[in-house]
């Protein structure tokens, strides 16, 4: 069985996120970049599924880029046999990725799709959804459980209610959510191997996907910094309090 | 010094394992003045953490010092100063010798379990009456048979209570005074006649177990010897360099953070009105202590290149020893006064530091012995005096 598994690289998020001045987006200059944690999610269950024998073969992807290798890298020593760098220099919305990684769906014919269920970065909880939908595959999204028999996946997902359970037939898209598991430690001798293993590079052209998307960024801005909260030191200050600003 | 991304992802690991398998435990350890020596360096051999420039032969990953560098500026995100320094008498300053000049049978018995993390090196120079003065050590080594029968004594001991084996200078000639008789030997702990039961009381670095130890008639087969016999003390100068180099940059992100808390602490509190960072006394010396850090990070790549490139550096290291010792004396005391009373507080990160960096202008070569070894390189005086 072959899984695919797709990553993005983000700011790391342990940074303290600074807006550019003239409002276009992020810097990201100079500032520390990490392999998105919700991939590294993914990463690791697709390992452990080798690990299992479940998978036999696991496919790193990402687009973006050149300095996307990094993560490509992170990926392998994950313990990706391999990568596919759709290299893009622009920005590439959540269509344009999902049309670029159906693309590659296409050549490789995973048997199991995995993503983060959205980057931290614009957190746009979209591109897994798109991809199912364009694949015209089965979706479990937000998985939290993730049990392969046959060709069949049995998904535990999180939503509002608690915890679904679907079954669902392979080849799918499963993007997985935080409490699937805690990905590993990269060891040492796993980071060095990295550097040997292939990388594929193609683009979005050798695709035959637009980099344009449908989105026009209008403004980025910094939330409003928060008030200095209040300490109050009994239940009746606290209903008073609340009161006063009229929220009880 | 290059960063790559190699660098960075061995920089990556040491900082989540120190984040999540160290600093979660420090305050206990700093408590108990004990730190599980075997549970933290197992853990951390099986992520290939502690051979990294090692040889593959023994289980290392044979990189370049540069890696080490990096593993050694990432260790120094521990909320204290004793594991970095723990660890690095693991990695920098109990095997170095071992892994250049001992037998191949020696270093499958020895140096492959510490890469390994399956035992606890220490290292054993210094005594109760030579520290400075390495040339003036006391303990002995006869030659009897198959065997090197030990008598001595050595103090201050960096995990010495745990550790399972020491590689430990001792005089293998009859002449006690000079260079050309002393050998490096690995001497195992659990040895008859070694006696380490006391664990000293330190100023800092508390997490760290330092010890005294006594041997008495301890035998060891000759073949622990490190290479070759009376070449001891030169193999110890050599270790030093590793030792030196690794101190200098294991403490750089303990300073960097020192720097930040005390601008984080300084810019809520509030004295006349005004956050204390405002004023320009204490923002200009941050910033003043911030560019010397970045200037000792700079020295320390120098010597790194050195290092890597194979060339001789023992000025540069022994400069990158000095200036970061300095430095963290004069950063963590200039810092602590900013923090008025709440520096002077034993849980502040900044006292802690305060104490634990302390060490650095002491042990692996007090400031005044780096300052001896520089004046020599430059030809200021010596044999080598060109003025
Ligand atoms: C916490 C801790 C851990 C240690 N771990 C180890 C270890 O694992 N293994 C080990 O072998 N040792 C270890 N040491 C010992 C350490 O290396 C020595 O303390 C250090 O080398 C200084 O030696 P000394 O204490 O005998 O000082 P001394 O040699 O007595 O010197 C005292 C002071 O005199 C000054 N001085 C010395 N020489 C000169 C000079 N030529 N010119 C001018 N001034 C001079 C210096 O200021 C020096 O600090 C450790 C020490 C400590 C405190």
């Amino acid at each position: 069985m072959k899984a695919l598994v797709s990553v993005k690289r983000v700011v790391d998020y342990n940074v303290r996120i600074q807006v550019k001045p003239d409002g276009s987006g992020v810097a990201t200059d100079g500032v520390k970049m990490s392999m998105n944690p919700f991939d590294e999610i993914a990463m690791e269950e697709a390992v452990r599924l080798k690990e299992k024998g479940v998978v036999s073969e696991i496919v790193a992807v990402t687009v973006g880029s050149a300095k996307c290798v990094e993560t490509l890298r992170t990926a392998l020593a994950f313990g990706a046999d391999r990568a596919i760098h759709v290299v893009e220099e622009g920005e590439v919305q959540p269509l344009v990725a999902a049309k670029a990684l159906v693309a590659v769906c296409g050549k490789e014919n995973p048997d199991l799709f995995l993503l983060g269920k959205q980057a931290i970065d614009d957190d746009a909880n979209q591109t897994g959804q798109m991809v199912a939908a364009l694949l015209d595959r089965p979706q479990a999204t937000f998985a939290s459980k993730v049990e392969i028999a046959g060709t069949k996946a049995t998904v535990t997902r999180e939503v509002d209610a608690g915890l679904q359970t679907i079954e669902i037939d392979l080849p799918a898209v499963i993007t997985v959510d935080l409490r699937l598991n805690e990905p590993r430690y990269l060891k040492l001798p796993d980071i060095m191997k990295a550097k040997r293993k292939p990388v594929e590079n193609t683009t979005l052209g050798d695709l035959g996907v637009q980099a344009a998307g449908g989105l026009k960024i209008v403004k980025t801005a910094s939330p409003a910094a928060r008030s200095k909260g209040v300490m109050v030191k009994t239940v009746d200050e606290l209903i008073a309090g609340l009161k006063n600003k009229g929220l009880l | 010094m290059q960063m790559t991304h190699e660098h960075e992802q061995i920089a990556e690991t040491t900082r989540k394992f120190v984040a999540e398998q160290i600093n979660p435990h420090l305050k206990d350890w700093e408590r108990d003045g004990m730190w599980p020596a075997h549970e933290v360096l197992r853990a951390m051999g099986k992520l290939g953490l502690l051979g990294i420039a090692k040889p593959e032969s023994v289980g290392g990953l044979g990189l370049d010092y540069s890696y080490q560098v990096a593993f050694a500026e990432a260790l120094g995100t521990c909320d204290s100063g004793g594991l970095p320094m723990a660890i690095g008498v693991q990695t920098d300053m109990a095997t170095p010798a071992l892994a250049n000049f001992g037998s191949a049978e020696l270093q499958q018995e020895y140096l492959a379990p510490a890469i390994a993390g399956e035992m606890v090196a220490a290292i054993g120079v210094s005594e109760p009456g030579a520290g400075s003065d390495v040339a003036g050590i006391k303990t002995t080594a006869r030659r009897v048979g198959d065997e090197y029968v030990i008598s001595g004594s050595k103090l201050w001991i960096t995990n010495g209570t745990q550790a399972d084996w020491v590689c430990l200078l001792a005089n293998t000639g009859n002449d006690t005074s000079g260079h050309g008789n002393k050998s490096l030997i690995v001497v195992p702990l659990d040895a008859k006649g070694v006696d380490r039961h006391q664990k000293l009381d330190k100023l800092g670095q508390r997490a760290s177990d330092t010890a005294m130890i006594f041997l008495d008639e301890v035998r060891v087969p000759a073949r622990n010897l490190i290479g070759e016999e009376g070449k001891g003390f030169i193999y110890q100068m050599q270790q030093f360099q590793h030792e030196r180099l690794f101190l200098s940059a294991s403490i750089v992100a303990a300073m960097e953070r020192v720097i930040k808390d005390t601008a984080t602490y300084t810019g809520q509190r509030k004295a006349f009105g005004k956050p204390l960072l405002d004023n320009q006394v204490v923002h200009f010396r941050l910033s003043e202590l911030y560019t010397e850090l970045e200037a000792l990070r700079a020295l320390i790549y120098r010597a790194t290149d050195d290092v890597v490139a194979g060339k001789d550096a023992t000025l540069l290291c022994s400069m990158a020893k000095l200036k970061s010792a300095r430095l963290a004396r004069e950063l963590t005391d200039a810092c602590l006064q900013y923090w008025g009373g709440q520096g002077f507080m034993w849980e502040s990160s900044v006292a802690q530091f305060y104490r634990d960096l302390r060490l650095h202008s002491i042990g692996g070569g007090a400031d005044e012995v780096m300052l001896e070894i520089i004046s020599k390189r430059l030809g200021f005086v010596g044999k080598r005096r060109t003025y």
